[in-house]
């Protein structure tokens, strides 16, 4: 993660100093509270931590709840664990990031380099889009996704999440594309290279940063969407944030809160490790998605 | 002909993904804003009833609910998150060791789920298990955090959750505002005597005003959508205690059978967002033009 450090010029005490770091500290310790949370207490027995504090390193450490969670805990009816779901996950994740990527590149070339009369109407229209709450389109889409054969499956949520990714995936490019030289475009058509050539051997090579920023926030997204799974989803395209939430909260049983706490790390264990290794992307993603323009 | 066909490539290349969100965002907006006004209970129909689902929606004390937990909510969500965000923003940019990890940290939540944040905030916020289990353990036998399980404070919990979630998103908004400002200014001000504190409260933080709004505009459309979070944490619940209109929209569309009724609540979640970014998107546009 890199937003260039600088000297700032005001200068502190050693006791404003001493302040500074034991806050820093002290809210490193806040955001990491939870996560400890549930690390914590997935390795400890139900007894464990029916007995005593949530805040305390297990006893004795068990990876039975991890395995509960994964392979055989009780999930809505069946007792699959979450890793059919986790795959579920995997299957609509795929397929929706690469397609919108690739669709907001080719969209984003087209807005900059190709542009037309009402190429900012056009813009405006799919920027907008980003920002609609989507329970304005749950009953419309429900019906739509009935007609076309694909209610309940994979590639209905596939299609939802490629539609509704559309908006960020374009204003991504298409920032990009704008600093981009058009004179190197310019000059590629003069030699008599097409449309799709120029975007291939020119755009494509140099757009490593945008696609993985692109890929990085829809990837993010989609695994992390709850809304649009728990709509049109069913018992064998549930994606993993809706089969966390029916394990966490049926009524039914035992609460097993030490397999809840393996199964949130492993809903949220994908999404971490890309943020983890590509971090700066990550937040280049989470800037450009704030300030527009 | 090969050139004209050449002139229409573009075009036909952005067909396709402009016509989806044509049909699927704003045609599915009018369907919607149609079936606001009509008489569609468990299926969609078209009998025309003019405004009346509106009526009848502000009339409902569940939707009275869900409006004043927004208020509730949205409030000390975008208060909070914004004065934690700017106050850990500027505790990092004094020339911190280790900024990198720390900001890492600090922002890590935001890649997360909604659903794996409401889970762990839920079990550690649980009476029987979590913290005031936990401090019992430590001999502070008279703590008592129960806001989770009553229904004045509930909404609270949320909000606890949710800015957690997001105060670092906010850090790093006013973290890169801060890089921003120009040194020169800060140099001149020293000069004239002016102190750290003095500097930041009338120099750099008035010069954050852009910043500012962009975490207010964020933060807003966020708390209006905000649907998973209730129902990992509380479901709505204790009650209807943490109801909010997207989980109202929820209910009274596939669980009431009152799709009309949850079709207004989804337009006058649609109105709040629009009124807060359209002005928002065409001020940026405008600036970025004017840049260029």
């Amino acid at each position: 993660m890199s937003i260039p450090s600088q000297d700032n010029a005001i200068q502190s005490g050693r006791l404003m100093r001493a302040l500074i770091y034991t806050l820093l500290i002290f809210f490193v310790l806040y955001y990491l509270l939870p996560l400890w949370v549930m690390v914590s207490n997935s390795l400890k027995t139900l007894d464990e931590i029916h007995g005593g504090d949530m805040l305390a390193p297990p006893r004795a450490i068990t990876f039975e709840p991890w395995k509960a969670a994964w392979s055989t805990t009780q999930v809505g009816v069946e007792a699959t664990g979450l890793r059919p779901y986790f795959l579920n996950s995997i299957l609509m994740v795929v397929p929706a990031v690469l397609i919108s990527t690739f669709l907001g590149a080719l969209n984003g070339y087209v807005l900059t380099k190709w542009s037309f009369r009402g190429a900012n109407l056009v813009f405006g229209l799919m920027l907008l889009a980003c920002f609609i709450p989507f329970q304005i389109v749950l009953i419309p889409m429900a019906r739509i996704l009935g007609m076309l054969g694909l209610a309940g499956t994979i590639p209905g949520l596939v299609m939802v999440h490629t539609v509704y990714g559309l908006g960020f995936t374009t204003l991504f490019f298409r920032n990009y594309y704008a600093a981009f030289p058009t004179e190197l475009v310019r000059a590629a058509q003069i030699d008599g290279a097409s449309f799709f050539q120029v975007f291939w051997r020119i755009l494509v090579p140099s757009s490593g940063p945008i696609f993985v920023v692109t890929i990085i926030w829809q990837f993010t997204n989609v695994w992390n969407d709850f809304l649009f799974g728990a709509s049109f989803s069913s018992y064998d395209s549930t994606p993993i944030t809706v089969a966390l939430n029916n394990l966490v909260n049926s009524s039914t049983g035992v609460k097993e809160y030490n397999v809840h706490f393996a199964g949130a790390i492993l809903a949220a264990l994908p999404t971490l490790v890309v943020y983890i290794v590509s971090g700066r992307y990550f937040v280049r993603g989470l800037m450009a998605g704030a300030v527009k323009g | 002909m090969r050139d004209r066909l050449q002139d229409w490539v573009p075009r036909i290349v952005l067909a396709p993904s402009f016509a989806a969100v044509l049909l699927f965002v704003y045609g599915f907006i009018l369907y919607t804003g149609w079936l606001s006004m009509t008489n569609s209970r468990m299926l969609p129909n078209n009998d025309f009833i003019g405004l009346a689902n509106y009526v009848k929606l502000f009339g409902l004390k569940h939707w009275n609910i869900a409006l004043v937990n927004l208020a509730i909510f949205g409030t000390l969500y975008i208060l909070i998150s914004s004065v934690l965000g700017l106050f850990l923003a500027i505790l990092l940019d004094q020339q911190i060791r280790n900024e990198g990890f720390i900001r890492t940290v600090y922002l890590y939540p935001m890649a997360i789920s909604f659903i794996v944040t409401g889970v762990a905030w839920k079990w550690f916020l649980d009476p029987g298990i979590g913290l005031q289990n936990t401090m019992h353990k430590w001999g502070w036998e008279s703590f008592e955090f129960t806001w989770i399980k009553d229904s004045d404070m509930a909404i609270y919990t949320i909000v606890i959750a949710a800015i957690w979630q997001s105060s670092g998103y906010v850090m790093a908004m006013f973290l890169a505002g801060l890089r921003g400002v120009d040194n020169e200014i800060i140099k001149a001000a020293q000069v004239d005597g002016a102190s750290g504190v003095l500097i930041y409260r009338r120099i750099i933080i008035p010069m954050m005003r852009p910043v500012f709004l962009s975490a207010f505009v964020v933060l807003t459309h966020l708390a209006i959508k905000s649907y998973d979070l209730v129902v990992a944490m509380t479901g709505g619940g204790p009650g209807r205690a943490t109801e909010m209109p997207a989980t109202f929209m929820y209910s009274y569309t596939f669980t009431r059978n009152q799709m009309g009724v949850g079709a207004s609540s989804a337009i006058i979640m649609l109105v709040m967002i629009f009124s807060i970014i359209i002005p928002y998107l065409y001020s940026e546009i405008r600036a970025g033009a004017d840049r260029r």
